[in-house]
């Protein structure tokens, strides 16, 4: 329990920071927010002094920091200056999109990137070579190229998946057929890294003397695998799989430009473009706590798995 | 320095050097890829045939010609003098970002290992918050508010980077400030930045040089992701990452050399890489 509390307050802290850190870097942002809001048409003295006055323009930066956190705390992020709509809300209707896509593809990169490095690190002999040949390979293919292959490959040559996906809302079968692609595009990389590194630790594990005792006292192999296989080469590989699955948080950007699906990702590329500072501000929030809290979930995971952990020292 | 102290870095650098006599088959192909690549991308300007940047409508998408080993992309330029060509910034890029973020990460590393305590404790909270900033999103940040380009996007990737080597470097220094070397050279009065520098960072050089590889090729494929988002390198320049997506909709009619030949440069660099700082960090941890 105070492990927990310790690292819910380490989270609380350092999203704080983060939260400062990226209202800092856009209020350093060239371009007066003003002309934002008006568009860049001149407009009256008295206009000025509301937008002021409504936005806090004209106060210290500190607190218009604070009004921002006082609203991000209470679900208000601002208002997009390109849609003219509540950033909590064009948030809101996007994130599914992106959220499906990660779950998905984490999804693809557990079940397959584990089995096809238990397999591997289990089985030494040409499934082991070619594991290890293929990975190699794949591992070094950026998401956006997979993307582009895909879509070439099994869209518009053979036709099975849609090319282009405009997101949730069309029933739970099509929307698992539109995202498969994107899924896939984005868990290829991490699959094949995924795959490498359990493979290491299920050969290092195997290779250890207290395995080598139990099947030499004939204990049988299927409880060696899981008793004192699996069991110890769980850490790392729950370790690479956090790393991975946290990292396509923001790699989602990537892969949903390229189908042009309308998740989270593509629009902050698209207000980035645009310097819609509010909306750059809020993604980039939402992001930034996904991608924490993810790994506070695995930190968690590794205090079940290696009671040590909880005890102060660190997983190797 | 001793006697002892001599034979010892010399040891080490003899061993150092001799690296890639032992990198093995595999090893020695991925090293030959790589210095292709850096050839490319120091005289490939030079090398291209056809002006890399002059768009020709006529010839848009035309497939491989006599002379045109690779046809021309969408605005009719040839594709092998724009892979050339663009060599430059798509490798000087994730150099840029692995200098930045190595030199950054140790120094942060031997200042932490070095002060110990409190000095400590700071700079790896500092690592811990700027870990909560994924490398694309960093580089989104910084293209909006410098506005897009290869310099803001390598800055912030480095930045990114930086809690990744300076924990896996922290630990190293620390390894070799509790050497009794170390406590040695205190006791003859050697200046702290003359260890530090003098000493225990060539003796980190192995891992440095591991870990740098490895993430030459994180670089390489977040820098090419986000040249493809439009925020990194500006077309008409060349590079691989802009080649990729300014010839996307060839995918899409059937014209697919064009991209498919960029994303193979990058891919087979990338490979080269990781097989390297694979072979690298494994000596590292058996040593």
């Amino acid at each position: 329990m105070r492990f927990l509390a310790r690292r819910l307050a380490m989270l609380a802290g350092s999203l704080l920071v983060a939260s400062f850190v990226i209202f800092g870097a856009l209020y350093l942002a060239p371009g007066s927010a003003l002309a934002a809001l008006s568009g860049g048409r001149a407009l009256p003295a008295s206009s000025v002094a509301i937008l002021d006055q409504r936005y806090h323009l004209n106060d210290p930066f500190l607190e218009q920091y604070g009004y921002w956190l006082d609203g991000v705390l209470h679900g208000n992020l601002g208002i997009s200056i390109t849609l003219r709509e509540n950033v909590s809300t064009l948030i809101g209707n996007r994130i599914w999109t992106t959220a499906g896509l990660v779950l998905y593809a984490s999804l693809i990169i557990c079940v397959l990137g584990i089995a096809l490095g238990v397999l591997a690190g289990l089985r030494p002999g040409w499934l082991d070579m070619s594991t290890l040949v293929t990975t190699a390979v794949t591992a070094a293919i950026p998401s956006f190229v997979a993307a582009i292959v895909l879509i070439g490959v099994f869209a518009v040559r053979l036709g099975w998946f849609p090319a282009l996906s405009s997101g949730t809302g069309g029933g739970f079968l099509s929307d698992l057929r539109a995202f498969t692609l994107p899924a896939v595009a984005l868990a290829l990389s991490s699959l094949a890294i995924v795959a490498r590194v359990t493979r290491a630790a299920i050969r290092e594990e195997a290779e250890r003397e207290h395995v080598q005792t139990a099947i030499s006292r004939g204990i049988p192999m299927r409880q060696v695998v899981q008793r004192h296989i699996l069991r110890n080469a769980a850490i790392p590989i729950t370790t690479v799989s956090a790393i991975t699955v946290a990292s396509l948080i923001a790699v989602s950007a990537v892969v949903e430009t390229a189908f042009s699906m309308n998740g989270l990702g593509a629009y902050l590329v698209q207000a980035a473009q645009s310097k819609d500072l509010a909306v750059v501000q809020g993604i980039s929030l939402v992001l930034v706590t996904a991608f924490v809290v993810v790994n506070l979930l695995a930190d968690l995971l590794y205090a079940v798995l290696d009671p040590r952990v909880k005890l102060g020292a660190r997983a190797a | 320095m001793t006697a002892q102290e001599l034979i010892r870095t010399a040891r080490l650098r003899a061993r150092f050097i001799r690296w890639p006599g032992r990198l093995g088959k595999t090893g020695t192909a991925c090293a030959v890829v790589l210095a292709v690549a850096v050839l490319a991308a120091v005289t490939g300007p030079w090398l291209a045939p056809d002006n890399p940047t002059l768009p020709d409508l006529q010839l848009a998408w035309v497939g491989p010609a006599a002379g045109h080993l690779l046809g021309f992309d969408f605005e009719g330029r040839d594709v092998l003098s724009r892979l050339l060509a663009g060599a430059q910034s798509s490798m000087l890029g994730p150099l840029v970002v692995v200098a930045l973020a190595m030199a950054g990460g140790a120094a942060l590393a031997l200042t932490a290992a070095w002060r110990r305590g409190a000095v400590d404790a700071v700079i790896s909270s500092g690592m811990d918050v700027l870990f909560a900033f994924p490398g694309i999103l960093l580089a989104v940040l910084a293209t909006t508010v410098f506005g897009a380009g290869l310099t803001a996007a390598a800055v912030a990737l480095s930045v990114a980077y930086l809690p990744y080597v300076a924990r896996v470097l922290r630990a190293g220094a620390l390894r070799e400030r509790n050497q009794p070397y170390v406590q040695a050279l205190e006791v003859q009065g050697a200046s702290v930045p003359r260890i530090c520098l003098g000493h225990i960072l060539p003796n980190m050089s192995r891992m440095i040089v591991a870990q740098a590889t490895v993430l030459f090729g994180y670089a390489m494929v977040d820098l090419a992701a986000i040249s493809f988002l439009g925020l990194g390198v500006q077309p008409p320049a060349a590079n691989w990452g802009v080649m990729i997506s300014e010839n996307e909709p060839g995918i899409l009619q059937g014209y697919p050399l064009p991209a498919l030949s960029a994303a193979v440069c990058v891919v087979v660099v990338v490979i080269a890489v990781n097989v390297l700082g694979e072979r690298l960090l494994e000596r590292e941890v058996t040593r």
